[in-house]
């Protein structure tokens, strides 16, 4: 009986903990979620659990509001995080595909060398990449936030994992017997088979890219192209005691709330994402 | 599997296939990484619209660098990242274990799980903002606080040395400890039932099924999610550069490697910022050459386990 009283209590506690540590995780979001919807005299009056009637009115401020071009900065994180998405997704598992289908003379050292450059943080780079794309005409614009994406280990490891557990060889023998080129055998029968992996890689490299800063930070400089980070950044840096509060608000939810949306959407898909091929033992 | 003869005549395209991504490597990777290093040994730098340099000078730039506040900004970021991550192991290892132990029916682990994990997607630096503006001395905390009859005056959280970094841990913490908790729980997941059988049977009780047998096994995960917190800590920039508005205040208290980084490049003094890269490159070479060591010295499966995880 006492073992049992024993393991009750351990439950509760566990339960307890829980309840704990999701309130501090959802708490913050629900104030802002809360103070979005107030306007700037409301929210001087101090704390409220309940939302006010300004949702709309906050929304117009920020949408109208030219230091600030919020709309802007999502189109422009939106045309940055889905094209570095594409690109990243397709090379990778283009990449994978090629390490592992073909047998050339230095596929293992090519391997070994993606493997070495898995965790090198990229900032190290930083001063030579900046200097590389002023030079190359790409300073201020969108394209150094894009491109480099093709070279992504940890993606490409992922593809190559997956590629290992679920590509028979067999197949592209098939498929070469068909009278299948290379190219089209790959974008043809391989991605399809790829699709899991590639929406899975698609889903955080997108996240990773709109909840970047470093990069753009130093690449862009005029307004029209800035994304959505950057514009925080700048909110933090401006004025700040002469802001209207709910605006502030207002665009901190515009930041964050679209990732969330999907998030809830794809939770499933994404929280089996964070361990597929993580861990095989 | 593969047949040597017939693969020859495919060869190329196995060339042409990983292309891009080397290519793409070398020119916004591998070139920029060399100029970096080249740079460091140059005094180059822009006083007002004037451009000094580049001159050769030498390792001055590393000498100058351990006489400024570099070691300073190394312990900080230290610091900021022991504050995030001692919590976020512990709650995730405890975690984990409750969520894998069938006696403890949690009820909807699901929910649990999706609320946890929800911070680590969330913007960093709009997350910052929103703690900035949450904890500053005319915010919503200070004003629950206060309403509660727990404090008279407003505390200033990030006037203080201990308020700033105990907000940039609690960022930290809340942003990774769901992910390592869902890691750390599909490697519980993946040891064989038959052991814990086996232990409960050996009248094994649940903290020492925790100590000898849990931990033990999920050790090259506990290793991959070290050297990647590592080395995310020691790029920690977006939560502290925002939070502090990029001066690491109060009196640089808070100012991370990266943030030093970010201030030499945005003044533009390449020679400081390329000897900084380097000094960095190094330490994050070492550090995970170290841990990897440390903990994969016997089975060189957990060096495929490390790689993997990066997959995420």
């Amino acid at each position: 009986m006492k073992a049992k009283t024993l393991s009750r209590m351990r439950s509760i506690f566990a339960h307890l903990v829980l309840i704990i540590l999701s309130f501090m995780c959802l708490f913050f979001f629900y104030i802002l979620l809360i103070n979005a919807t107030r306007s700037h005299a409301d929210l001087q009056k101090g704390f409220s659990a309940f939302p006010g009637k300004a949702l709309l009115q906050n929304f117009m401020n920020v949408a109208n509001d030219g230091t600030f071009p919020m709309l802007r900065g999502i189109l422009n994180s939106l045309i940055v995080s889905g094209s570095s998405a594409a690109i990243c997704t397709y090379f990778s598992a283009l990449t994978a595909y090629g390490l592992y289908a073909y047998d050339f003379k230095f596929r293992k050292a090519a391997f070994t060398f993606i493997m070495a450059i898995l965790v090198m943080p990229t900032q190290v780079t930083a001063m030579g990449f900046l200097r590389l794309i002023t030079k190359m005409g790409m300073y201020d614009t969108l394209l150094p936030m894009i491109i480099p994406s093709i070279a992504s280990p940890a993606v490409f490891y992922f593809m190559y994992s997956y590629l290992q557990s679920s590509l028979p060889l067999s197949l592209v023998e098939a498929a070469r017997i068909d009278g299948s080129m290379e190219f089209r055998t790959f974008n043809q029968i391989i991605l399809p088979i790829m699709k899991p992996a590639i929406a899975v890689q698609a889903i955080f490299t997108f996240v990773g890219s709109w909840n970047n800063y470093f990069v753009p930070a130093l690449v862009i400089q005029s307004k029209d192209k800035m994304t959505v980070p950057i514009l925080i950044a700048m909110l933090r840096g401006a004025d700040y005691m002469n802001f209207d509060m709910g605006k502030i608000y207002m665009m901190i939810m515009i930041a964050i709330v679209p990732i969330i949306v999907v998030y809830l959407v794809l939770s499933k898909y994404i929280i089996a994402g964070v361990t597929l091929g993580g861990v095989k033992e | 599997m593969r047949s040597k003869g017939k693969k020859v005549n495919y060869a190329k395209w196995g060339y042409i296939f990983i292309f891009p991504f080397f290519a793409s490597f070398f020119i916004f990777s591998f070139i920029p990484l060399m100029d970096t290093i080249r740079y460091s040994f140059y005094e180059y730098y822009r006083s007002g619209i004037k451009e000094i340099g580049p001159n050769f000078i030498g390792i001055e730039n590393y000498l100058n660098l351990l006489k400024s506040d570099m070691l300073k900004y190394a312990e900080n970021t230290l610091i900021l990242w022991i504050i995030g991550f001692i919590p976020q192991i512990v709650i995730a290892l405890v975690l984990a274990e409750w969520f894998v132990d069938a006696r403890l029916k949690i009820h909807g682990t699901q929910f649990f799980k999706v609320v946890i994990y929800l911070p680590n997607l969330i913007m960093a630096s709009a997350f910052a903002m929103l703690f900035f503006t949450l904890f500053s001395t005319s915010g919503p905390i200070n004003a629950i606080l206060m309403s509660l009859g727990w404090i008279k005056a407003p505390i200033d959280f990030m006037g203080s040395i201990l308020g700033t970094r105990a907000l940039v841990g609690l960022m930290n913490f809340l942003m990774w400890f769901g992910n390592t908790t869902i890691m750390l729980m599909a490697a519980i997941m993946g040891i064989s039932p038959d052991i814990f059988e086996a232990s409960e049977i050996d009248g094994c009780n649940s903290v020492q099924r925790f100590f000898k047998i849990t931990l033990p096994l999920i050790r090259p995960i506990l290793a991959y999610t070290l050297i990647n917190s590592i080395i995310g800590g020691l790029q920690m920039f977006d939560v502290p550069q925002i939070l502090t508005n990029g001066q690491g205040n109060p009196d640089r208290t808070s100012m991370t490697l990266i943030m030093f980084l970010n201030s030499h490049l945005k003044s533009k003094n390449y020679g400081m910022a390329g000897a900084l890269s380097v000094y960095l490159f190094i330490v994050s070479a070492v550090l995970c050459f170290v841990v990897y060591r440390m903990i994969n010295n016997e089975d060189l499966n957990g060096a495929k386990t490390v790689a993997k995880k990066n997959g995420r």
